[in-house]
């Protein structure tokens, strides 16, 4: 089959233009022995099959990064390249046109953003450009799929001509002698979204944006995640699934092995999908009732800000900050995803440039960053004493992140790499683009999460049945009771945090603890270590070295903000 | 004519880059980013402490952390 590669700069809509060349069957791929990560799917060219790649966004093919090797490597297999091109930003663009020009592999190119840069007064020579380069040339807009038919109809015309090579100042030269031959600048006045992209990377003005928007994303999140709970997952368990459930319940007789394991445990003599601690119960209801609905909520939201465009902004607004803790800006990209889960918040430190970067993002993610889902067992548990406690809540975990990073600045070896990061500009997303890639992460969120909760769950069962919770119970009893000030019935709950911490929060319900006791045990909860979804994709990332480093680190974090707080409170 | 860092410049103010102070690969990066020796740049935030510098060269916009932005020398008429 003929593989065709996807080549363009970072920010010029190459994601928009695969989802208008594939259908729905697509596959995000590692590149083999790297963590950078491709997408790709399948198209019809001339009525035959081929692979569309998605490699990832490069300025250059000097391969100076890990994207930059890759797109070096993937050509070297690739039969055609469409080369995406910002209109809007023609010189730098055309920069990689003509790296690409050299390397004797044919290229069709797509005029991306062609609408925005006629409403930004660039008039292009389409005809002449084609003529200078001796590739075909389609003017495209990925939104609304203006030119794609006609794209797809010329890709048997990419052709090379086959380049000397040239030395990067040839390459510089070379595009502005074409720029200026093709090119049109009209005078016109700055439009109201690049206003509002400037002003957003100004302190004065960029803080109180983003206090706003994110206030407004976790309004959304809280209202579309808690809306579908509402509306589809409570009623579908509890009006389908339950009935079935206690027949099966019925059938393998409460008591027996097959029971314990498939339905769990029955509370007050009936199912409890929160409690019961079954495969089919609650091993089905944590991630596709509770958690789904908000990653579903969650990455909604994110996906809009990232193809907006504002995500860079905020971390020009947080270099500063993000520094001190021996990380740069971007990072807060990660954080951010970590708040909807820490799952996906590791796994996007992966595209942090070094280990020691990693470690330190990766560790204050886990102790600092609760998930949505205990966020919302600790609204639900707390709201009903006072509100001050979940804020204590939330700012032990805040200064704790932030101390943490610190501390972990300072002892470990090294220095943090400096940003170097493009700043797009504002563009209103393509919903196809965003509902497309919402269906990928729920899809890889389904992949990941639902085996290791199930094994998890079979793990912790035999573990009960094993008694090896009352031998952890009694070496734990000194450190719960003293330190932390917690009764020892709260073991088995804190245990619990190992798997699935909106769960070990609800079982925190029936001990009937003072708001203080809540308050230490579930800051501890949130921090001692991450949930074992997290912890595998942990040891994924970091490998085992650098995993018990940061185990450590969360561990004495807890320990010292749970005494503290005990002491304090 | 006054030779000053990317860190230096004022908000709106625009320079020509007349020296890179880091090693080849931070050069290379952001040659290929289109910042690169001769070419003009403008600033678009104002300064604060040592937070990050956002410059415009022709219509991109990219972010140098504070520790970047001292190493590329522009060039600027005051």
């Amino acid at each position: 089959m003929k593989k065709i590669l996807l080549i363009g700069n970072p920010n010029v809509g190459k994601s928009a233009v695969f989802s208008r060349l594939t259908g729905i069957s697509v596959v995000i791929s590692n590149y083999p022995g790297t963590t950078v990560e491709f997408t790709q799917g399948n198209m019809r060219v001339e009525d035959e099959q081929a692979i569309l790649i998605d490699v990832p966004g490069t300025y250059g093919l000097e391969a100076t990064s890990k994207a930059e090797q890759i797109a070096v490597d993937m050509l070297k297999d690739g039969d055609v390249v469409i080369n995406v091109v910002d209109a809007t930003n023609l010189e730098r663009n055309l920069h990689l046109t003509l790296h690409l020009l050299e390397k004797g592999i044919p290229v069709i190119m797509a005029l991306n953003v062609w609408d925005e840069a006629k409403h930004k007064g660039i008039q292009i020579n389409v005809a002449k450009m084609e003529e200078l380069l001796g590739i075909p040339i389609v003017p495209t807009v990925g939104i609304t799929g203006e030119g794609f038919k006609q794209l797809l109809r010329r890709i048997p015309d990419a052709s090379s001509p086959k380049d000397a090579p040239r030395t990067e100042e040839d390459r510089w030269t070379q595009t502005g002698k074409i720029v200026n031959e093709v090119q049109l600048l009209k005078h016109r006045h700055h439009t109201f979204l690049e206003r509002l992209g400037d002003i957003s990377v100004k302190p004065l003005t960029g803080i109180p944006i983003a206090g706003v928007v994110m206030f407004i994303a976790f309004k959304f999140v809280h209202f579309i995640g808690e809306g579908i709970i509402n509306i589809l997952s409570e009623p579908v368990f509890n009006n389908f699934w339950l009935p079935l459930m206690n027949k099966l319940s019925v059938l393998l007789h409460p008591g027996t092995f097959l029971h314990s394991i498939l339905i769990g445990k029955l509370i007050n003599g009936g199912i409890d999908f929160g409690q019961s601690f079954g495969l089919l119960t609650t091993g089905l209801f944590i991630p596709l009732g509770v958690v789904l609905p908000y990653i579903i909520s969650f990455y909604l939201a994110m996906g809009f800000l990232e193809d907006f465009g504002y995500l860079p902004r905020l971390a020009v607004l947080l270099d500063n900050v993000m520094h001190r803790m021996g990380l740069h800006g971007w990072a807060i990209i990660p954080t951010l995803l970590g708040l909807g889960c820490n799952v996906p918040g590791v796994m996007a430190t992966r595209a942090l440039e070094d280990r020691r970067q990693k470690l330190i993002a990766s560790t204050i993610i886990c102790v600092g960053v609760p998930c949505v889902a205990l966020q919302a067992m600790i609204w639900g548990l707390l709201g009903s004493y006072n509100i001050r406690y979940i804020g204590i809540v939330y700012l032990s975990l805040f200064i704790s992140w932030f101390v943490l990073g610190r501390i972990l600045n300072l002892i470990l070896k090294g220095r943090s790499p400096g940003l170097i990061m493009e700043v797009p500009p504002y563009r209103l997303p393509s919903l196809q683009t965003i509902f497309k890639k919402l269906w990928m992460r729920i899809r890889s969120f389904l992949k990941e999460a639902i085996p290791i909760v199930l094994l998890s769950i079979l793990f912790i069962n035999i573990l009960y049945s094993l008694k090896v919770f009352d031998i952890i119970s009694s070496l734990a009893e000194p450190l719960v009771t003293r330190i932390w000030g917690l009764p020892k019935e709260s073991i088995s709950a804190l245990a619990m945090g190992f798997l699935r911490k909106d769960v070990a929060v609800g079982m925190l319900v029936p001990l009937n603890l003072t708001a203080k006791q809540l308050v230490v045990a579930t800051t501890v909860l949130a921090m001692f270590f991450p949930c074992i979804a997290a912890f595998a994709v942990l040891v994924k990332e970091l490998g085992v070295k650098d995993v018990c480093k940061s185990v450590v680190f969360m561990f004495l974090s807890s320990l010292v903000v749970g005494g503290l707080l005990n002491i304090i409170l | 004519m006054e030779r000053i860092s990317l860190n230096n410049m004022k908000s709106k103010e625009s320079g020509n880059i007349v020296e890179f102070l880091g090693g080849v690969s931070f050069r290379d990066r952001l040659s290929s980013m289109g910042i690169r020796l001769g070419v003009k740049v403008t600033r678009v935030n104002s300064g604060f402490g040592k937070g990050a510098v956002v410059v415009r060269v022709g219509r991109a916009q990219t972010a140098l952390g504070h520790g970047m932005s001292c190493k590329v020398i522009v060039e600027i008429e005051r």
